[in-house]
């Protein structure tokens, strides 16, 4: 199952290594992955997106908790939650593809952030599967780029994630 | 500063081998007295000098390696130290600053290579740090479940020119690290009552009954309880070996009786062991009637490989003094008959394969024979620092530990190389104590350049030598799987131990006849003050039993070479 889990870090260096050590060295999945500073610029917020039976999740929340960098962790998809991905995709728009792929871009109220006389960029933002459902969308019109920010979450309601 | 903080810790001894990027340390050193530095012949041995220090004290050992190839030679060390939850703190001496990242000389990226092996790690980034980085360098590796901790420090850092403020911290806090104190009092109820009511019981306890100072305790409620109980690889000691309650260790080559009783339970208190692969052998058909009760201080080694039904998060210590408490105040009692029945099932078991070894009449010596004789010769009573391989197994399971912290050995890296060192490092902090390091042909080469480091300190180790001019567990292993194809698994070309002892200014002694062993043992350990290197021909057929069947249960195990449970 596909879980959304996010971490409080400090901003130290080296301690994105060490939590993206723990993936690989324990052979757990990443599907994506994202990190910022957040308002205390001493934390930072890393977002993973996995997928993993209950055992491995269980494994994966409690192995990033014993880092030392960590201070906290919660597993969004326990819970009610919002989950946005930023998508930029280059394509070949002349003709009459010019037109279908602005048709597209509007339904999925996506925005053309970039035009040439042979190409639109479109900027997408939501759930990662809507961002699926754009591009599968898009039926024959030619992808050039496709650039994905990686999955950022945040509990619904006024559950908050703080040291 | 990096001097003064160790003193200020309380550290006597350091373990390691200067080089360029740790000149000023050992500058500093050279201008003192309280911190004594022990200079090793290679960086792996004074991370095991340091281990077994940890492992025979529960303080945390402190090695001091340079930058570069002294760095990568500590690694074995520290991976040994990491899969044994052992307290260290590595010092590693780094370039410069300013030529971090530039493939300066001697430098190796020891953050990124330590990673995946260390508790924590911390690099210095600022001299003025570095008296509080050190303090919490101690606490994380000693507190929670313990592990080692690397201090990467470069060269600039350490500049005697110069000067900070030195004040060492009294206290550490870390925001995102307080390990646990206690356990969780509602689930250590739930657990007494499941342990009262259990008819077919088994204690499983392991290292962490040992670094978790547990074992009166865990000696105290078995005796309450009268159940039976096992100890893993690490944790030999924690329950005295000579007790009718002690069934011996469980496991790949654990006791008949053990790995029948840990099978047929309907109850397991599993104390400070995590369930690993070379206890459990198939996970699928790991003691299909058993409740499991979980107590440890790692939620992580918790129901990692075998689900708990009840797990408890906690020191052992305390979560077992709590347990002692309620089954005492308890109006129920454990089944006594029950219990009885249980015991003489278990006797029976005891009694089928008691003998594990057969001895015949020549005198070749079996090495069964030879650990059995040093159980005697000590009382039981000796630290004994084992290599990996048959010898360690045999003395696991014939050296009879009645007390803690007196096994040493690498169990979840399993270094070959480990036994001299660790023998060292137990003999220069208990210098009166007999010391024995338990080791093979194979083995004992891997750091036998610290004969040169004995000699210098005079640590008087009992080095026992289980000479079987083989690698005795792989040629088991080929024997049993590979058709005794022996590829690779033994030695044509061993030097003469004896002289190779002398040479080093020790005592060496050759013995191959049984009849000579008691006397010659007692001879060696009668020399207070030598190192004597016992080099003792033992049988080379041997092979270690019980062995569980690969991907079976508990129960299936090989009882001799052509006997099968």
């Amino acid at each position: 199952m596909r879980r959304i889990i996010s971490v409080l870090l400090e901003n130290e260096p080296g301690a994105l290594s060490r939590v993206v050590g723990l993936f690989s060295q324990r052979n757990y999945n990443i599907e994506s992955l994202t990190v910022a500073p957040t308002d205390d610029a001493t934390l930072s917020r890393l977002t993973v997106t996995t997928v993993g039976d209950d055992r491995v999740i269980e494994q994966i929340t409690k192995h990033l908790n014993k880092l030392i960098d960590v201070v906290k962790v919660v597993d969004l998809t326990e819970g009610e939650h919002i989950e946005r991905e930023l998508m930029m995709i280059k394509l070949k728009a002349s003709g009459a593809a010019r037109a279908e792929i602005k048709r597209t871009a509007d339904i999925f109220r996506g925005q053309i952030i970039d035009v040439t006389p042979n190409t639109y960029t479109v900027q997408l933002i939501g759930a990662s599967d809507k961002l699926d459902a754009f591009i599968s969308a898009l039926g024959t019109a030619t992808i050039m780029e496709v650039v994905r920010s990686g999955v950022s979450g945040i509990a619904r309601g006024e559950k908050t994630l703080s040291p | 500063m990096v001097v003064r903080a160790l003193h200020d810790e309380g550290v006597k001894y350091i373990y390691g081998y200067p080089g360029g990027a740790l000149l000023h340390v050992y500058d500093a050193l050279f201008r003192q007295e309280d911190v004594q530095h022990i200079l090793v012949r290679h960086e792996q041995a004074a991370t095991h000098m340091a281990d077994a220090y940890a492992r025979a004290t529960g303080k945390a050992g402190v090695a001091l390696v340079t930058s570069g190839p002294g760095a990568t030679n500590a690694v074995t060390g520290i991976a040994t130290a990491y899969m044994d939850s052992i307290p260290m703190v590595v010092i590693t001496g780094q370039v410069m600053s300013h030529l971090i990242g530039e493939d300066a000389f001697q430098e190796t990226d020891m953050m990124g290579i330590s990673r995946p092996i260390v508790k924590h790690s911390f690099s210095v980034s600022r001299a003025e740090d570095i008296p509080a980085i050190i303090k919490k360098a101690f606490h994380i590796a000693q507190s929670g479940r313990p592990g080692p901790v690397v201090v990467d420090i470069p060269k600039d850092m350490t500049s005697p020119t110069e000067r900070y403020e030195y004040e060492y911290p009294k206290t550490v806090k870390l925001r995102s690290y307080s390990p646990v104190t206690r356990g969780h009092s509602g689930q250590i109820k739930k657990a007494t009552d499941l342990l009262l009511a259990a008819k077919r019981p088994v204690l499983y306890t392991g290292g962490g009954v040992i670094m978790g100072n547990a074992s009166a305790e865990l000696i105290q409620l078995a005796r309450m309880l009268n159940y039976p109980v096992t100890n893993t690889l690490m944790g030999l000691g924690g329950f005295p070996g000579t007790d009718r309650q002690f069934i011996g260790m469980l496991g790949m080559h654990g006791s008949y009786e053990a790995n029948m009783a840990m099978h047929h339970s309907d109850l397991i208190l599993a104390v400070g062991a995590r369930f690993d692969d070379r206890v459990t052998n198939g996970l699928d058909k790991f003691c299909p009637t058993a409740k499991i009760i979980h107590i440890d201080i790692d939620p992580a080694s918790i129901s990692k490989t075998v689900k708990a039904d009840i797990p408890i998060v906690g020191p052992a210590q305390a979560v077992l003094a709590e347990m002692i408490e309620l089954v005492g105040a308890s109006k129920k009692q454990p089944d006594a008959a029950a219990i009885k029945t249980w015991w003489d099932q278990i006797d029976e078991w005891r009694t089928r394969h008691g003998g594990r070894y057969r001895t015949d009449d020549s005198d070749k010596m079996k090495p069964q024979q030879v650990i059995e004789m040093l159980s005697k010769v000590t009382n039981g009573d000796a630290y004994v620092c084992s290599d990996v391989g048959q010898h360690q197994m045999f003395a696991a399971q014939y050296y009879k530990f009645n007390k803690p912290n007196r096994w040493i050995n690498s169990g979840g890296l399993g270094t070959m190389g480990f036994g001299l060192p660790a023998a060292m490092g137990v003999q220069m902090n208990f210098p009166d104590a007999d010391v024995a390091c338990v080791t093979g042909e194979g083995s004992i080469q891997m750091n036998i350049q610290e004969l040169s480091t004995c000699k210098q300190y005079d640590l008087p180790v009992k080095i026992i030598n289980l000479n079987n001019q083989s690698l005795g567990m792989v040629r088991q292993w080929q024997d049993m799987n590979y058709e005794s194809r022996h590829s690779h698994s033994y030695m044509k070309s061993l030097p003469d131990f004896v002289k190779l002892a002398e040479a080093y200014g020790h005592v060496g002694m050759k013995v191959e006849k049984y009849s000579d062993l008691e006397a010659a043992m007692r001879e060696a350990f009668a020399m207070k003050d030598r190192l004597v290197f016992m080099d003792i021909y033992v049988d080379q057929f041997e092979h270690v039993y019980p062995m569980q069947v690969p991907r079976g249960s508990m129960r299936d195990m090989w009882l001799t070479k052509t006997e099968r449970t």
